[in-house]
């Protein structure tokens, strides 16, 4: 680890001067910085830490949603007990995700700016175009099992990793930012970015920004909801491909509005608007799943280890969706998928 | 005890009053106020293994991958490897240390003895505070959530069926009483 500088404000605004120079980190639950500084990944000369900060509430807003803080733990956050009643999907990703240790030191601001699980990424004696612009991708024609299929580019096939940021996009969320520019929010869908010929970036944040709180609308899809995680092991390992389900039926039992985000996929949750379409007006069944799945993955390049993902994929959005629609969302401890 | 003791590495003696950084770090730990100066980038784990000689909590990976190294923070389970020592001003942190003593110990050192809950003992530490975290959270209810609430806790030894026995077994007493 590089030797740094350490900053501990106790107000946004005098965070927002401590991080406004180069090579400045903030510092929330320290499970992924801390991570990357021992790994050489992440070298900062100013770390600021924004544990004092007064972003820990989770609040109700007016129209009905809820305001999750940025520095909330990930378990608090699971275990709310207005999280586990209107969100359950949102519990359930979290809970689907690292381990109770982690979670209890993982806040939310992190989760939603976590780095990727690129084993070169990790490895500063290895090329990546992420940590080091213009260096190649070790990736792309190397070891690629845990890689992206949808949306890369030739310069990066990274994967964002979390599993809350997943439901977050399926529940349209919002994040809230502040900058020395003054406050925005941010939908979720354009929140984490495609890596395109910039894979450096992960996100819309920009540099010195501050993610202060994660709004939630109103809309909580705590009827018909799963999030499914498929993984090398069951417990305390990142998804080789996961999703979250939001749905909701008519008196009909006609699907009215379903969203599907996957997760393990691609740089940022991926949803696809046209092929969620598809459902409204169906009756939920096989095919009409099938079609869907069809729909999301039809763009999908395998780059050799991680050619099964496809398959894996389309399967995971076929049983997700059924899931869903029967009321039988996913329990994150009886593993069995039903 | 309220100075830093570093460990001389060539002698192995305890030295007292030795600072090893610059800012200042008062917390609570195993139930003791300790004042002590430290570097930003040393972590809890390093502070507690190398500079206070609790070498009761171990290092398995240095990534979170394992918890070996789980210690209570303000009651709540982390990975000390994870967490800078800096951060902690004002906190209350318990190490396997805090929780027993020979003589004395803890339900779920007891616990783990009589359940075999180990062999080589490394990830021991780690696992029982864990657990007492897990009971200071109160989600588990059954086997099945202790397994996977304990996921959290790689042992090498694979004592799995054992440690949910003795886990089991202490939260059973807990919730009758
Ligand atoms: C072994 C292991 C297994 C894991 N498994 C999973 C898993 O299965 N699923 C999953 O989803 N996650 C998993 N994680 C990742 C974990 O969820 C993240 O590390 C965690 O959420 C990061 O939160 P943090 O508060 O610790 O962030 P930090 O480490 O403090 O920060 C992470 C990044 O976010 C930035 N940052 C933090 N807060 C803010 C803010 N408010 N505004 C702007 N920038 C900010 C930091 O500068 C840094 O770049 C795992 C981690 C480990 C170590
Ligand atoms: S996939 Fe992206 S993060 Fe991984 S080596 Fe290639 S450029 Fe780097
Ligand atoms: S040493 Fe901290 S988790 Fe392995
Ligand atoms: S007892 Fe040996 S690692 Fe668990």
């Amino acid at each position: 680890m590089i030797r740094f500088d350490y900053a501990r404000p106790t107000a946004v605004a005098e965070a927002l001067q401590a991080g406004a120079g180069t090579h400045t980190a903030y510092l929330a639950g320290g499970t992924n910085l801390v991570d990357l500084m021992k790994e050489n990944v992440a070298r900062p000369l100013q770390v600021v830490d924004i544990n004092r900060l007064p972003l820990n509430r989770i609040e109700e807003l007016d129209g009905g949603g809820l305001r999750l803080g940025a520095l909330v733990t990930n378990n608090d956050t699971a275990y709310d007990s207005r999280v586990q009643e209107r969100y359950p999907l949102l519990a359930s990703a979290i809970l689907a995700g690292a381990s109770p240790q982690l979670r209890n030191a993982a806040t939310n601001g992190g989760n939603l700016n976590q780095r990727t699980r690129c084993y070169y990424f990790y490895d500063v004696d290895t090329p990546c175009n992420k940590r080091n612009p213009g260096e190649g991708c070790g990736a792309i024609g190397g070891v690629n099992r845990i890689h992206a299929i949808l949306g890369t580019s030739e310069q990066c096939i990274a994967t964002h990793p979390s599993d809350m940021c997943v439901a977050l996009a399926a529940l349209d969320a919002q994040v809230q930012v502040s900058g020395s520019a003054g406050d925005r929010t941010i939908p979720f869908a354009d929140y984490h970015r495609l890596p395109g010929d910039e894979p450096s970036r992960d996100n819309t944040l920009q540099p010195g920004e501050l993610v202060t709180a994660i709004d939630l609308p109103e809309d909580s899809f705590a009827t018909n909801y799963t999030y499914l995680k498929l993984r090398d092991r069951l417990s305390y390992a990142f998804a080789l491909v996961s999703a979250a389900v939001a749905m909701r039926l008519g008196d009909d039992g006609r699907i009215a509005e379903c969203r599907v985000a996957l997760g393990g996929v691609a740089h940022k949750p991926w949803r696809q608007p046209e092929a969620e379409r598809l459902l409204i007006g169906e009756q939920p069944g096989e095919s009409v799943f099938q079609a869907v799945a069809d729909a999301v993955l039809r763009g999908a390049i395998g780059r050799g280890k991680n050619d099964f993902k496809i398959e894996l994929a389309r399967r995971v959005v076929v049983r997700a969706l059924g899931q869903a629609a029967a009321r039988t969302p996913q329990s994150q401890t009886d593993k069995r998928i039903a | 005890m309220n100075e830093a003791v570093t460990l001389d590495r060539a002698s192995g003696a305890r030295v007292a009053s030795e600072p090893i950084g610059s800012i200042p770090l008062a917390f609570t730990l195993n139930g003791e106020a300790r004042h002590l100066h430290v570097s930003p980038w040393t972590t809890l784990l390093d502070l507690l293994r190398d500079t206070l000689d609790l070498t009761g909590s171990k290092k398995g990976c240095d990534h979170g991958q394992c918890g070996a190294c789980t210690v209570l923070i303000d009651g709540k389970r982390m990975n000390s490897c994870l967490k800078l020592a800096v951060t902690l001003d004002g906190h209350d942190v318990t190490t396997i240390e805090g929780l027993g003593q020979p003589g004395d110990l803890h339900p779920l050192q007891a616990a783990f003895i009589e359940h075999d809950a180990f062999q080589c003992g490394y990830c021991t530490p780690g696992q029982i505070c864990s657990a007492q975290g897990l009971i200071n959270e109160g989600h588990a209810k059954n086997r099945e959530d202790v397994r996977e609430q304990m996921s959290g806790n790689l042992c090498r030894c694979g004592a799995y069926p054992n440690i949910a026995d003795a886990v089991l077994e202490v939260l059973g007493t807990e919730k009758s009483e």
